[in-house]
């Protein structure tokens, strides 16, 4: 089952939050977006849970146009991991995960045996089998996380969607969640921060910037110091990882002067490094 | 490793439990009162009543005590602890506030104005002695409509710009009402103002109850079949709409189906405070906070809480009664902040 966004904008008053953004998300990949800050990836996002609907364009999930198909019936292909973070109820942790049958259910029908065994494994998963009776609301954020990626892989998506998944988690459980999407055989839109982790997870990467998507492609493909330095403003240099070749970047502290991130000077690109500010800050 | 078992399961306890105090509490409180009959007589006088039985000529006072003024009393009090409670989770769910109650959506002041007009002007003379509370209910339908339309924006109705436009178009509501009594200085007036600001069950009759028994117990039941997607709701609007339930239109159906619920009691019993917004806590506190378990037993909870309540009030400082208002709030505080404390209850964030 492949993600298709075509020629996708949001435009919300005036302002143009996602602008014909076409990104393809083959089967079973795990394809990343990232961008700074407002580039209109949670925008993006929205569109493929059905939170927002995209005023052009559309998204196809396999060869269904989403617009076509009912909120249930596309919440059954999909699922989401927002960044809204719980409840306002203190729901036990088991009942948030089980609300991820929501779609395949009518009304208050009870979960099945293999329901709850679906449940039961999802938690496994998540590492969160002992929190099974404690109240969502008493967890610390990064429990509170694994909670909400169990209840989206609970409703047997064949497509995920997740907004900053490894906001809160710890390293172990950020390696962890990566690592699980990596092999669940699910495809897999992600935005991510981290772009060490984006590529060491990511099978393709999409970069966005002020709506605009600026290049996708491998992770080797699209993590050039020029491209760090025009989307994001900072300066990086790229190594490949010692055992698996993926491009990790290592950051300078040092910004340019009166650049500003996604809006770089004409000259920023021809530029080397400025060791102006640095010998500036170190005699401050 | 346990599983949450089947609904069904871990409800029909309690349901069954309650229905039978309620039983209970229902037939002694018809019992007591000025004149006190035994819950014995009681209960043969209720049967002689529903089935149309014979009772004794020395017997009629008490018979007619029992079956025309407390019967019908204290029915209307189990339907409206019931219909308070059951709004009561329905909408705090809804806004998304652990403040919400029934009347948050200016329902109570709009009914007010609404009776005011009605004993002032004397407008929907149609309804003949109904007129007062038709005047009510459909001040508190505007009241409700008029906050939905105004709250309305692009991005559908947000939660916590309702409650603000609810509380807000209270004051403006009660600013009205006060000008119309201002204006027409009579007593009467100003007691219907009373009786719809504090709540009461002295005008029952037989004649008011069935409106509001229907509105309430059909109201209870479709509430009931949107335990799940109330569940889904409180988890915000976004996520709800990726587990393929429109939070908007939920919520605006839902809101309909609360609205008149709510006109409804309020047109016979006045706005009668701090059930609706207590008892849906005092029920998550103990049962959790899955809502086709709450919806379950809040409004029988509600209806013994009401059932007392009113007995008290009638009771106390007999042959004056005390405002409902009053001695929901003396027993209710203590008991929620007892619970809350004992049971570390959390709603939204920390």
């Amino acid at each position: 089952m492949d993600l298709r966004l075509d020629a996708v904008s949001v435009r919300v008053d005036g302002t143009d939050l996602v602008r014909e953004l076409s990104l393809d998300v083959g089967h079973e990949q795990v394809v990343g977006l990232v961008g700074p800050n407002g580039s209109g990836k949670s925008t993006a996002l929205r569109c493929v849970y059905r939170a927002l609907k995209p005023t052009t364009g559309s998204v196809w999930i396999g060869k269904d146009d989403l617009q076509s198909l009912s909120l249930r019936r596309s919440a059954q292909a999909v699922a989401a991991l927002t960044q809204e973070s719980g409840s306002d109820l203190d729901f036990t942790v088991e009942e948030i995960v089980a609300l991820g049958r929501t779609p395949h259910l009518r009304g208050n029908e009870p979960l099945s045996y293999r329901e709850r065994e679906l449940c039961r494994q999802a938690m496994e998963q998540l590492d969160i089998t002992h929190l099974a009776g404690r109240g969502v609301l008493e967890l610390s954020g990064g429990e509170r996380q694994r909670v909400l990626v169990a209840r989206a892989l609970v409703q047997e998506p064949r497509v995920l969607v997740l907004d900053e998944p490894t906001n809160h988690l710890d390293i172990r459980h950020q390696i962890e969640l990566l690592s699980l999407l990596k092999g669940s055989g699910l495809t897999v839109l992600v935005v991510l921060h981290d772009l060490n982790l984006a590529a060491a997870a990511c099978d393709r990467l999409g970069v966005l910037a002020e709506g605009r998507l600026v290049v996708s492609g491998s992770p080797p493909e699209v993590l050039t110091p020029a491209l760090i330095r025009d989307v994001f403003g900072v300066e990086a240099t790229i190594v490949p990882h010692p055992l698996t070749g993926d491009p990790q970047l290592l950051y300078t502290l040092a910004p340019d002067p009166g650049h500003s991130p996604g809006r770089p000077p004409a000259d920023s690109i021809s530029s080397s490094p400025s060791s102006a500010p640095e010998r500036q800050r170190k005699t401050a | 490793m346990h599983i949450a078992a089947p609904p069904s399961r871990t409800t029909l306890v309690p349901v069954v439990a309650l229905s039978v105090v309620l039983a209970a509490s229902a037939v002694v409180a018809i019992g007591l009162g000025t004149a006190v009959v035994s819950p014995g007589d009681t209960a043969r006088y209720l049967w002689s009543g529903f089935t149309g039985g014979i009772i004794r000529a020395e017997e009629t006072t008490q018979y007619q005590i029992i079956w025309q003024i407390r019967t019908p009393r204290v029915l209307l009090a189990v339907i409206v602890g019931a219909g308070l409670s059951v709004v009561g989770v329905a909408i705090q769910a809804l806004v998304r506030n652990a403040l919400a109650d029934p009347f948050i959506l200016g329902v109570s002041s709009g009914a007010s104005v609404g009776a005011v007009v009605v004993s002032v002007f004397g407008v929907l003379a149609v309804f003949g002695v109904f007129a007062v509370s038709a005047g009510a209910f459909l001040g508190a339908l505007g009241a409700t409509f008029l906050v939905y339309l105004i709250s309305y924006s692009r991005m559908g109705v947000l939660p916590l710009r309702l409650v603000l436009t609810g509380v807000a178009m209270s004051f403006g509501f009660q600013a009205v009402m006060s000008v119309i009594i201002y204006l027409a200085p009579s007593s009467e007036a100003t007691s219907t103002v009373l009786f719809w600001s504090m709540g009461s069950f002295g005008a029952a009759t037989w004649g008011a109850l069935p409106v509001v028994a229907v509105a309430v117990v059909g109201g209870t039941v479709v509430l009931r079949r949107f335990g799940r997607p109330l569940d889904v709701l409180t988890l915000g609007d976004e996520t709800a709409s990726s587990l393929g339930v429109d939070a908007s239109s939920v919520r605006r159906g839902l809101f309909v189906l609360t609205a008149v619920m709510t006109g409804a009691m309020v047109a016979v019993s006045g706005a009668i405070g701090f059930v609706g917004l207590v008892i849906p806590h005092i029920v998550r506190i103990v049962l959790g906070a899955a809502h086709h378990r709450v919806l379950a037993v809040a409004p029988l909870v509600g209806a013994i809480f009401m059932v007392w309540v009113d007995l008290a009030s009638r009771t106390l400082v007999a042959p004056r009664e005390l405002p409902l208002g009053v001695i929901t709030a003396l027993v209710g505080v203590p008991v929620f902040i007892t619970l809350m404390r004992r049971k570390a209850y959390l709603f939204g964030s920390r």
